[in-house]
């Protein structure tokens, strides 16, 4: 598959709309930026709206996130604040321009150059960025069913003005997994700076360019999610090959990833291009960026996800894999911390959350946040096996308790009985159970070791997991030496 | 600098149209191709203007932009937002399908 | 029943105010009067409101200034300040006061179509700033006037309900494109009005019916609600009989709005007190391109009386050259246009506004229908020439150069500034011509436009006022001062207003 071989003749660059969640109001006007989960059409004002007559003024601390944003990934901010208009017709834009900015005929956008370093394998890349512009984000539109089938738009306009910032990359990156794994630092970024909770839904959106050596540029717009762009690219390079293979030539064009039925399909060929007819929205006047203000928020810049990955390292002991995991994502990250403030054994809290806990959340695809754990809970739990209270198989059992149910564990053992059963009596009782349903077994175990095992586990079976285990393995090999004896 | 006669065609009426999404009629594209020359050579008159060294006046008066704080006001109501819209189907606004 | 001033020869003598007062009905006195008549408790804010439509159901059929008639609000407006008159509250500062609005300025729960199909049935939900200034005022909306299908045009001939009339000669235009509410003022169907003037909207009907017309400084008064034709030129402007009246309103439209980013932050002042006759320091400048080619001699030559008039009251006058005018109309036009292709793409049918039924259509088809059913030809020949000029390869060669071009003509006006106080000359190159007669050559009618773009290109404010008559129609004179200073332009207006006839002639009707 594509998907995994680094490909010399592929080069993916990328653009990234990412929300600015932790703003109150939208770009261009006072309405609440809080759309999700509400009825819709109920955050809308004449400006957002696209009323005629109405005018856009611009959110202050809109401005202060895309500098934090561009501080953190040492892109050079521009002294002026320069909006454009970008002229396209499309249902989901009230206004049929989106305010946006350009680097081109006397524009310039926020800020240009910088980079993302991220894990590529076992090396470091730079994934260069080429700039970052604020800009409003479209309507959301609702098709029936597929987008191709739809006999009508419902059209939701809550989103349409929300802060975004948009950040391009160079066509540098050579795999769909490379670019999950930038999109993930760059989440990890924002999060990090708290301007952006990649993790709800559509916060972080994305578009990408592909080319083939020899090939035109291909773009697929509306990927939604970062699980969806390794799926988008990987197809679409598996696409572009079968044509190139074919001996047909990969024109420039612009196509649209379905997330129903996960292909891609043309949009519109270069005939039909876009001329965006981009121009100075003059209904803003232009600011001049001052110094002062950077450095005001160069001060006030938190820790990123690299400087606390080399902190968790050096702090916690931590091996490198471990300390990247839990920086790669903030609230992950967060809950270590927190765990560690109340129980001192970094790696074995790390152990917990990088395995079990993870595994439960990435399967049933929740993020810690909306996870009812918290990290006494977990730190409880730790401290329950450490006390031989309970085993660590039967933690495993109380672990995704936590994290439905929001309890501690001392609850969940309580009520679950699932306290371990360490009466010599009680595990003789299991043990003669086990001896009696298992004649065939017993015979073996006088010859064989691994039979003694089987009866082990069967006893442990019994016991749902809560026998001590050491204490069963000894019952059980005296009751063999007494059947031996007799 | 030379004067160089431009000229619009009716091709790229057609396509500057599509651009624009105003569908027009055979007769209105040939008027206005022919009405469009004459204006863009009537405009063409500021070609005879040096403006190398001339920086452009998107505003002719000194203003001073300002940026407006984080605070939500309120929004309009769903009814109000939606009163004017062609056709609506529960809150929604309902658009021509996309495809 | 009160008999009417007896009208002469074309005109109506609209007679010295002191003399008639007690036998002028309402809707001929002036806001000056009107204030101070509701104020003392002598007239009824109601009565004025009758007596306006009395006047607007007697003279409109042969006028139509007005698009939408708001009667009822305006009646339960005016039974408002009636109360408050007689509960002895505090009045706002244009109280009984009838104006109209031009219907690009949108008015909450009232229908504003900038004249055209495409705004069929649009109510916006939300009053323009300036309305919500002139009701805080106490003034009464009265109604929503034709103009130029959104303001493109000099002549009102654009409009989707049909043109409208000059009031002192109906086979001819009034002026555009704010020619509904020049045309109501003139005709005494409103006390005031308020236009819009991108390239002349204000000054050019003000100078076609014979009243006057102030185009602010850009970014004196909020742009909030009026619906954007180019919005880099655009500005709000009063309409009046008279200077007084149109400084008065002037007072409550210039405010800083928080919500128009180009809006000016100035302090507000009384501009009546600007209204004093001397002008013995006064340095006029007439840019002789102002009566060079394309301006009708007569024109010219009533012109030329009111400087001598200036004159002779103590200014100094010199004539100058303006070599970038020359740019200005092309500069004007491609700028404007670029600025209205985008300013109206938002025009698709969906949220509001004219639509075919589209059911199961495809989102291209519908839009491509809409906006040519509903969008008029004079606005789709500067949507397309403006997408034109903004597309690729054209940025540059058009609007670009245009924008540099802006720069060498206000270079050019601030070189004139640093010597005259005010430049002066013609409003309109021609007198009011005949309803058709330029329509079907767009080029023709925008050459009509030479003498008013200049000022929305440089920002600065610009007053037409009347200045007399060519063989029965009306000609306006144009002053021009530096961008903020409306207070000159005011006085000399006034000066020049009390030192001619014919500010007391009114059209026969
Ligand atoms: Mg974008
Ligand atoms: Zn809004």
């Amino acid at each position: 598959m594509a998907n995994n071989t680094l490909n010399k003749n592929v080069k993916i660059g990328l653009e990234i709309h990412c929300q600015l969640t932790n703003l109150n109001t939208k770009l261009f006007c006072s309405c609440s930026a809080d759309y999700r989960g509400k009825p819709s059409n109920t955050h809308l004002c004449p400006v957002c709206l696209g009323i005629p007559g109405s005018l856009p003024v611009g959110n202050k601390d809109a401005v202060k996130d895309a500098i934090l944003v561009a501080l953190a990934l040492e892109s050079k901010i521009m002294n002026r604040l320069v909006f454009f208009r970008k002229n396209y017709f499309y249902p989901d834009m009230p206004k049929n321009f989106q305010i946006s900015q350009y680097d081109k005929a006397g524009g310039v956008p926020i800020a240009i150059g910088g980079h993302v370093t991220i894990q590529a394998g076992n090396r470091k890349k730079k994934v260069e960025i080429t700039r970052i512009q604020i800009e409003e984000d479209p309507a959301k539109l609702l098709h029936q069913g597929s987008i191709d089938i739809s006999p009508y738009t419902l059209v939701d306009y809550n989103r349409a003005g929300i802060a975004l910032l948009e950040i391009v990359t160079e066509p540098c990156l050579k795999s769909p997994k490379e670019a999950r794994i930038f999109l993930q630092k760059l989440r990890a970024i924002l999060e990090h700076l708290g301007v952006s909770d990649g993790k709800l839904e559509g916060a972080m959106r994305c578009d990408a360019n592909i080319s083939h050596i020899g090939g035109d540029r291909v773009e697929i717009k509306n990927i939604s999610s970062f699980k969806e762009v390794e799926r988008a690219l990987t197809f679409e390079i598996v696409r572009q090959k079968s044509l190139l293979s074919r001996g047909i030539k990969i024109k420039m064009e612009t196509r649209h990833w379905d997330d129903v039925r996960k292909l891609t399909i043309s949009l519109r060929t270069k005939e039909k291009e876009q001329d965006y007819r981009y121009f100075p929205e003059l209904d803003i006047v232009p600011i001049t960026i001052l110094k002062e203000e950077i450095e005001k928020l160069r001060r006030k810049m938190p820790e990123l996800p690299d400087a606390r990955w080399t902190r968790f390292m050096e702090k916690y002991k931590l091996p490198t894999y471990d300390a990247g995991v839990l920086t790669n994502n903030k609230a992950l990250g967060d809950f270590f911390e927190e765990c560690v403030k109340i129980y001192p054994y970094p790696k074995k809290v790390s152990n917990w959350i990088m395995t079990d806990l993870q595994r439960w959340l990435h399967e049933k695809n929740v993020e810690i946040s909306k996870s009812k754990i918290t990290p006494q809970a977990l730190v409880s739990m730790i401290r329950l096996i450490d006390k031989g209270i309970i085993s660590g198989k039967i933690a495993k059992r109380v672990l995704p308790e936590l994290i439905i149910t929001g309890k501690s564990p001392e609850e969940i053992v309580e009520e679950q009985q699932l306290l371990r059963i360490s009466s010599r009596r009680e595990i003789e009782k299991l043990a003669d159970k086990v001896l009696e349903n298992n004649p065939q077994a017993v015979k073996d175990a006088l010859v064989d070791e691994k039979a003694v095992h089987y009866l082990v586990g069967q006893l442990m079976k019994l016991s749902k997991g809560k026998a001590d285990p050491q204490l069963s393995n000894e019952i059980m090999k005296e009751k063999l030496k007494s059947f031996l004896n007799k | 600098m030379e004067k160089v006669s431009k000229k619009i065609t009716k091709k790229e009426v057609e396509h500057i149209a599509w651009l624009a999404k105003i569908e027009l009629t055979e007769d209105e594209k040939n008027l206005f191709t022919e009405q469009f020359n004459s204006i863009l050579e009537y405009f063409q008159v500021i070609d005879e203007v040096a403006t190398d060294k001339v920086l452009p006046s998107f505003h002719a008066v000194d203003l001073t932009g300002v940026l407006r704080e984080d605070i939500v006001e309120p929004s309009l109501s769903r009814e109000k937002a939606l009163a004017n819209a062609s056709k609506k189907d529960k809150g929604f606004f309902k658009s021509p399908k996309i495809f | 029943m009160q008999t009417l001033p007896k009208r002469i020869k074309g005109f109506s003598n609209r007679l010295k105010s002191f003399e008639v007062n007690h036998m002028k009905k309402p809707h001929s006195l002036s806001a000056k009067e009107i204030i101070e008549k509701v104020r003392g408790g002598e007239l009824k804010a109601e009565d004025c409101v009758l007596s306006i439509f009395n006047r607007i159901e007697e003279v409109e059929g042969r006028i139509h200034a007005y698009v939408t008639l708001t009667k009822e609000l305006a009646l339960q407006k005016a039974r408002k300040i009636d109360a408050k008159v007689k509960n002895g509250e505090v009045l706002g500062r244009l109280p009984g006061v009838c104006i109209a609005l031009k219907d690009n300025l949108c008015t909450e729960g009232i229908l504003t179509s900038c004249s055209s199909r495409i705004l069929d049935g649009f109510i916006p939900p939300y009053n323009a700033t300036v309305v919500n200034l002139l009701l805080k005022e106490d003034a009464i909306i009265i109604g929503k006037t034709n103009m130029d299908e959104f303001a493109m045009g000099s002549s009102t001939e654009t409009s989707y309900f049909g043109a409208t009339k000059n009031p002192w000669d109906s086979s001819r235009v009034p002026g555009g494109s704010s020619g509904g509410s020049a045309a109501a003022v003139s005709a005494e169907e409103a006390v005031l009005a308020l236009g819009s003037d991108t390239g002349g909207s204000v000054r050019c009907p003000a100078s076609f019916c014979s009243i006057v017309g102030l185009k602010p400084t850009y970014g004196l008064v909020s742009r909030y609600g009026l619906i954007a034709y180019a919005n880099s030129l655009d500005q709000i402007g009063p309409l009046s009989r008279n200077v007084y009246d149109c400084a008065l309103l002037l007072n409550v439209l210039a405010s800083y709005d928080p919500k128009d980013n180009t809006s000016i932050r100035v302090p507000s002042q009384d501009y009546t007190q600007f209204l004093v006759d001397d002008i013995s320091d006064l340095k006029i400048g007439i840019p002789k391109e102002f009566f060079g080619e394309g301006i009708d001699e007569r024109v010219s030559k009533i012109i030329w009386e009111s400087i001598y008039t200036l004159e002779k009251l103590g200014a100094t006058y010199e004539e100058l050259s303006l070599p970038t005018l020359r740019y200005t109309l092309a500069t004007y036009y491609l700028i404007a246009m670029s600025e209205a292709s985008s300013n109206l793409a938002r025009y698709d049918g969906i949220r509001y506004g004219y639509s075919i039924d589209y059911d199961s259509k495809n989102w291209n088809e519908v839009y491509s229908k809409n906006r040519r059913i509903g969008f008029g030809s004079e606005v789709k020949r500067r949507i397309i020439l403006g997408t034109y000029a903004l597309s690729t390869g054209y940025y540059e060669e058009y609007y670009l150069k245009a924008l540099k071009v802006r720069t060498l003509i206000r270079d050019d006006f601030n070189k004139a500034f640093k010597k005259f106080d005010v430049l002066v000359g013609p409003t309109m190159p021609i007198p009011p011509f005949k309803i058709g007669e330029k329509i079907t050559d767009p080029l023709s009618l925008y050459l009509t436009d030479l003498l008013t773009v200049p000022v929305n290109l440089i920002g600065s404010p610009a007053i037409s006022v009347p200045c007399g008559f060519v063989d029965d129609m009306p000609i306006g004179m144009q002053i021009i001062s530096p961008a903020l200073r409306e207070d000159l332009l005011l006085k000399v207006a006034h000066i020049h207003e009390q030192n001619n006839k014919f500010k007391d002639y009114a059209p026969k009707l």
